[in-house]
């Protein structure tokens, strides 16, 4: 089985050393493409690929670069979405403290493709580790000239810097990511303009994530074909999985694009953990719906005709012992607190709903509840708010509404949580009439 | 008044950018590892630093959940209450580090050693539950394992 992506990782976890790297290979696709290959020539191998961005949304890479205008205005911006913040989604770390060379070398094909002339890695505050590393490995590359003026005698320049941010989930949100970038809060852009056009501080800018652009050397090197074929279905390419939940070995995989979920629960993640039983999944983090067939193939289009998104591909397991209504409440609780608060429904609604789950889960659900979500999931649903985060929110509530009713229901009629032995103390449920105030833990908010 | 340590980190960070005002988030960041927190005096010597307003950096002060805009205590305590973690139960060790420490989310000991806060998905979660403590990521963490991981920060 051919892991393009995690093949040379160190059995200790430590990073990949520049001379390691090259050793195996590394920095050779780039020799490649800058002695010889136009950046028209790397679009069309990219495009030829099939690759999708793995941040979350699948969008065709090749396509996206080809929305930068060619003779557009100058400076361009390159910029790596390494903001991992989707709850039980942990792929991108695994690569950015491990082969950050590869990360590196990706970027400058991507950025010599779009004509950059700057890039940044926009890198999560909480990954430290990761940017101890990634600070060394941008060094190593510009001490080896890779990175700066005239990199490998090519004529082409690129500077390269990393950014690490203060929090908040919205910053993945490719615009609000730009707005943080330029030192705004992180709020969501109108579009169009798309950022390919009107991006980093009004220039273009293309926006990739640090598994998409991880991929870039291998189908350079191997070519579109190659990296076609390596998927069991008709989606290119491998992906890293992850499971993680109460399951026996939960961890992180790079397997073949289309690998079932059963396969990954049953046979990488070792079943689940003595005791407990599989009720259902989030596929690929927070923000997507449950399944809970495990014969689903995990590509884009398999896990989308199946109801939900492959998202970002880390699968969160929600097992038998565990209380479905409050495992809803966790993930409502936690966009309650991301929301940007820009708009209303979203800044308003998500609030409610967690309030709705947190008085189910402390036995004063009342018989009206289950219909009130529903509302609020379609009223939170796409195009009605300014962004794609609340009707990610939804999707696990919609989806668990109608998968786990009967426990919803019970909830309500019981007038307790059948799981929990002590009430949520999180939020004054009911009580709570002020809902905007959701962000009230934060020391930031409080002063 | 910037230290000259703070203006040098500050200027490092308006190096990478077209104008000074898009380094403000870099600049919080780096008085705040020297200070522990933005008080108003301090957002006003960076507002000024930067040619820009106060209240214009405070909008983006308070935005952000790890800009402190009130003291903490030396070391931050950064308990992840995210999906994968609460599965695995990290109520526990809320539940642990509140009877140890007297302390719930968004307060700091009487001595000023600890402040505990909430944050979202630590990007672990496979070795949930987690929490960071400053710049130290711990995994799989146990109530058990709780005191001996605290008594290392003093």
């Amino acid at each position: 089985m051919e892991k393009p992506l995690t093949q040379h990782i160190r059995a200790d976890g430590k990073p990949l050393s520049l001379n390691e790297y090259e050793r195996v290979g590394g920095y050779s696709a780039l020799r490649k493409v800058l002695s010889g290959m136009t950046p028209g020539d790397v679009l069309n191998v990219v495009k030829d690929s099939n690759l999708r961005g793995r941040g979350g949304a699948g969008f065709p890479t090749g396509l996206k670069w080809s929305f930068v205008p060619q003779d557009g205005p100058r400076p361009r911006y390159l910029i790596c979405n390494a903001d991992e913040m989707e709850p039980g989604t942990f792929k991108d770390r695994l690569l950015l403290e491990c082969t950050p060379h590869q990360l590196i070398e990706g970027m400058i094909i991507a950025a010599f493709a779009i004509g950059a002339d700057v890039s940044y890695v926009f890198l999560r505050w909480a990954y430290r580790e990761a940017a101890r590393i990634i600070n060394v490995a941008i060094h190593e590359a510009q001490e080896a000239g890779y990175l700066g003026r005239n990199i490998l005698g090519s004529g082409y320049d690129l500077a390269m810097h990393l950014h690490t941010g203060a929090g908040r989930y919205i910053c993945g949100e490719e615009t609000a990511l730009l707005n943080s970038l330029e030192g705004k809060r992180a709020i969501p852009r109108a579009k169009p303009p798309f950022p390919q056009v009107s991006g980093l501080f009004g220039k273009p800018t293309i926006v990739n994530n640090v598994e998409t652009l991880c991929c870039i050397p291998p189908i350079i090197t191997h070519g579109a074909e190659w990296f076609r074929k390596l998927s069991l279905t008709s989606d290119a390419g491998t992906k890293i999985y992850g499971v993680s939940g109460k399951v026996k070995k939960p961890g992180a995989w790079e397997l073949p694009m289309g690998v079932s979920l059963r396969e990954l629960i049953e046979e990488y993640a070792g079943g689940m953990l003595d005791g407990h039983k599989f009720r259902g999944a989030l596929p690929g983090g927070a923000s997507t719906d449950f399944l809970v067939e495990l014969d689903v193939k995990m590509d884009y289009s398999s896990v989308a005709a199946a109801g939900s998104r492959l998202g970002t591909g880390t699968v969160v397991v929600l097992d038998d012992r565990t209380c479905p209504v409050g495992f809803v409440r966790n993930l409502e609780q936690f966009f309650a607190q991301e929301s940007c608060g820009f708009c209303t429904p979203c800044r308003e609604g998500i609030p409610w709903i967690r309030n709705i789950l947190t008085a189910m889960e402390n036995g004063e659900g009342m018989p009206g509840d289950i219909d009130l979500l529903e509302r609020h999931a379609r009223g939170l649903g796409p195009g009605h708010t300014f962004c794609a985060f609340a009707p990610g929110a939804m999707e696990p509530l919609q989806s668990a509404l109608r998968f786990f009713r009967d426990d919803f229901i019970r909830h309500i009629e019981e007038h307790t949580c059948p799981w929990r032995e002590h009430p949520v103390n999180d939020h004054n449920s009911r009580g709570f009439v002020v809902p905007h105030l959701q962000t009230n833990y934060h020391a930031a908010d409080t002063h | 008044m910037l230290t000259r340590e703070e203006i040098l980190e500050i200027d490092r960070a308006i190096s990478a950018v077209p104008y000074r005002k898009a380094a403000c988030i870099e600049a919080l960041k780096v008085v705040q590892t020297h200070r522990g927190w933005i008080s108003d005096e301090s957002l006003r010597t960076v507002a000024g630093y930067l040619e820009m307003s106060v209240d214009d950096l405070d909008s983006v002060a308070t935005f952000y959940n790890l800009i402190f805009r009130k003291p903490v205590g030396r070391h931050v305590i950064l308990l992840c209450d995210s999906i994968s973690c609460w599965v695995m139960g990290y109520e526990q060790l809320r539940e642990r580090l509140r009877d140890h420490l007297g302390i719930d989310y968004g307060e700091t000991t009487a001595d000023g050693r600890y402040t505990l806060l909430p944050n979202p998905c630590l990007g672990t979660c496979d070795c949930a539950p987690a929490l960071m403590i400053d710049n130290d990521l711990y995994r799989k963490v146990t109530p058990e394992m709780l005191e001996s991981i605290l008594s290392k920060y003093l």
